[in-house]
């Protein structure tokens, strides 16, 4: 605990000023983000995010193990959304292997991608709502999370550090039944964004604390590195699902939801409107579901079937090289940015052709969107801080890493 | 999606826009480009990073107006010793572009990319943080993962994976 005395200070810059401190410990600030608030009265003159809390380092660990070995770690990333850590760090090891994935793997990686959208997106509004004093949505929220969790518990043995992605596939085809119990849910999900949006859109204290609050606009928001709904709702429409699609999202149809008005109220419709075009997603890949294996044909890469490790001897040797040896990946470097609930999510991926990778950098969404605290919230109250942190939907473990 | 050996002669990519622009505002600014795995990588000079991102932002063809990423790796005991790595992305036309910095490690340190990008903040804290990396003309270059008494910086690669004990 020796390192944890000397932590950044604020000078007020007159007398009229005083800082808070607001955090690590607070409610609202959505894990363990340390502000710095310098104000005069109620106002905001200075805004300074102190983070690095949770800092594990991550991207250390990650040279001293195997490739495989590093799945698991990029869960505890974002906690919110594991499945979309698991496929940005997959996609980016398998394009330094040039590795083919199955056209079933790949559709099952994007539906449990968009499932994770849901539960992030859940989340992000029963907290953010219950932040700025709708304690019902919360509860609403967190019931249909649980049926999400329940699903991944089903597919891959955990609710919510999952690792059910592998290096050129999944781990495991689904269990017998899961696809209908994904449409179970699926087919009830929209008449319950109408009962949330019912609880909050219209609702006089829910707009007047939202609409016109923490306003950022398009050109700052690219300035400072915003991404996803954070960057959607100033008014820029990118999304990397659509304008650079990986694991086969261009074979499905979906809106891209943007809003003009830059505020807590615009990000908020954003995000709903996301939940319903990732509940159409998970429509149109239960549909489709291609057949196959769920494994990519490299048995020097993917771990080989339980049974044929009993009955061949080729598939001990090579289960056995796997697990003892890892596997070497050809020498050159990748950046994979993928669109993860809270923006860009990208992993950059150096190899020097052994078999740990040389370096692994997580380009984060919540540590970039972070930057536009400041310019949201300078000149306003104390109690639209809470509310702009809220709409930014940041994860501390993702930002830190 | 076999792998295709990777070009790293400037003279068969000067064809790629973004090799081309940068050639073309100025030649000795450039000292490398490759492109593998459909991705490009343009090395440029230290002292004219700055402005070849200025040049790559305002060109109206190109328009890499977002920063998407910084980072550094550290190629130890290498010389020059660390590889600062930007990614800019166009968002008129989606397209992604490495820029490389290679500097050595006695004097590590190049120009801040905060006056282009304000969101070059946090990501250049990052950076000198964990590698020890200067960037001139930062506004608050401190330490922002580590406490601030932290002694080294530990994604070097000269740094134990367990600490020192």
């Amino acid at each position: 605990m020796v390192h944890m005395t000397p932590t950044p200070v604020l000078d007020p810059s007159d007398d009229k000023t005083m800082v808070l401190n607001m955090g690590p410990q607070h409610p609202s600030t959505h894990g363990v983000l340390r502000l710095l608030l310098e104000i005069d009265g109620e106002t905001i003159v200075r805004i300074m995010p102190d983070i690095g809390y949770l800092h594990t380092g991550i991207e250390k660990t990650c040279e001293a193990k195997f490739y495989q070995q590093v799945v698991p770690l990029t869960d505890r990333i974002d906690y919110l959304c594991p499945m979309t850590n698991n496929l940005a760090y997959c996609l980016a090891v398998e394009k330094l292997l040039g590795l083919e994935i199955p056209p079933k793997a790949q559709w099952i990686r994007v539906m449990l991608n968009e499932l994770t959208r849901i539960n992030s997106h859940l989340v992000w509004l029963g907290t953010h709502a219950m932040d700025i004093g709708a304690m019902t949505v919360f509860l609403y929220c967190f019931r249909e999370r649980e049926d999400v969790l329940r699903l991944f518990e089903a597919v891959s043995g955990q609710r919510m550090m999952t690792s059910y992605f592998r290096i050129g596939g999944l781990a495991l085809e689904p269990p017998l039944g899961f696809f209908d119990r994904v449409k179970n849910f699926n087919d009830r999900f929209p008449p319950n964004i109408d009962e949330y949006e019912s609880l909050l859109t219209s609702n006089p204290i829910w707009t007047g604390r939202t609409k016109g609050i923490a306003c950022l606009s398009g050109e700052d928001a690219i300035a400072l590195c915003a991404t996803g709904p954070t960057l959607r709702a100033s008014g820029v429409d990118v999304d990397l699902r659509r304008d650079k699609p990986y694991s086969g999202y261009e074979k499905f149809q979906f809106n891209v939801p943007v809003s003009h008005d830059g505020d807590v109220f615009a990000r908020y419709v954003v995000r709903v409107q996301e939940l319903r075009e990732s509940q159409k997603i998970v429509k149109q890949a239960l549909e489709g579901i291609p057949e196959g294996s769920v494994k990519a044909d490299a048995p020097h890469v993917v771990l080989p079937d339980r049974e044929k490790m009993k009955t061949q001897m080729e598939a001990l040797i090579y289960h056995f090289k796997i697990v003892t040896e890892g596997f070497t990946v050809p020498e050159g470097e990748v950046y994979m940015p993928i669109e993860s609930p809270r923006g860009e999510m990208g992993y950059y991926v150096v190899s020097d052709g052994t078999a740990k990778p040389y370096r692994v950098h997580m380009r984060s969404p919540s540590f970039a969107n972070l930057q536009a605290l400041r310019k949201m919230c300078e000149g306003r109250l104390i109690a639209d801080v809470v509310a702009a942190i809220g709409s930014i939907d940041i994860v501390l473990g993702d930002c830190d890493r | 999606m076999a792998l295709q050996p990777a070009i790293t002669d400037i003279e068969q990519l000067k064809d790629r826009p973004e090799l081309a622009r940068l050639l073309a505002w100025n030649t000795g600014a450039v000292t490398g480009a490759k492109f593998d795995r459909n991705e490009l990588t343009i090395w440029v000079d230290r002292t004219s990073l700055r402005e070849a991102c200025l040049t790559l932002k305002n060109d109206p063809q190109l328009q890499y107006n977002a920063l998407a990423d910084i980072t550094c790796v550290d190629w130890y005991p290498k010389d020059p010793r660390f590889e600062v790595v930007y990614q800019l992305f166009s968002i008129p036309n989606k397209t992604y572009l490495r820029l490389k910095v290679r500097i050595s490690g006695e004097d590590a340190s190049l120009d801040s990319l905060v006056p282009i990008w304000p969101g070059a903040n946090f990501f250049e804290r990052e950076v000198f943080d964990l590698f020890g990396v200067r960037f001139d003309e930062h506004p608050n270059l401190k330490r922002i993962m580590m406490p601030e008494d932290w002694e080294g910086h530990p994604l070097r690669k000269d740094y134990p994976v367990e600490g020192y004990r």
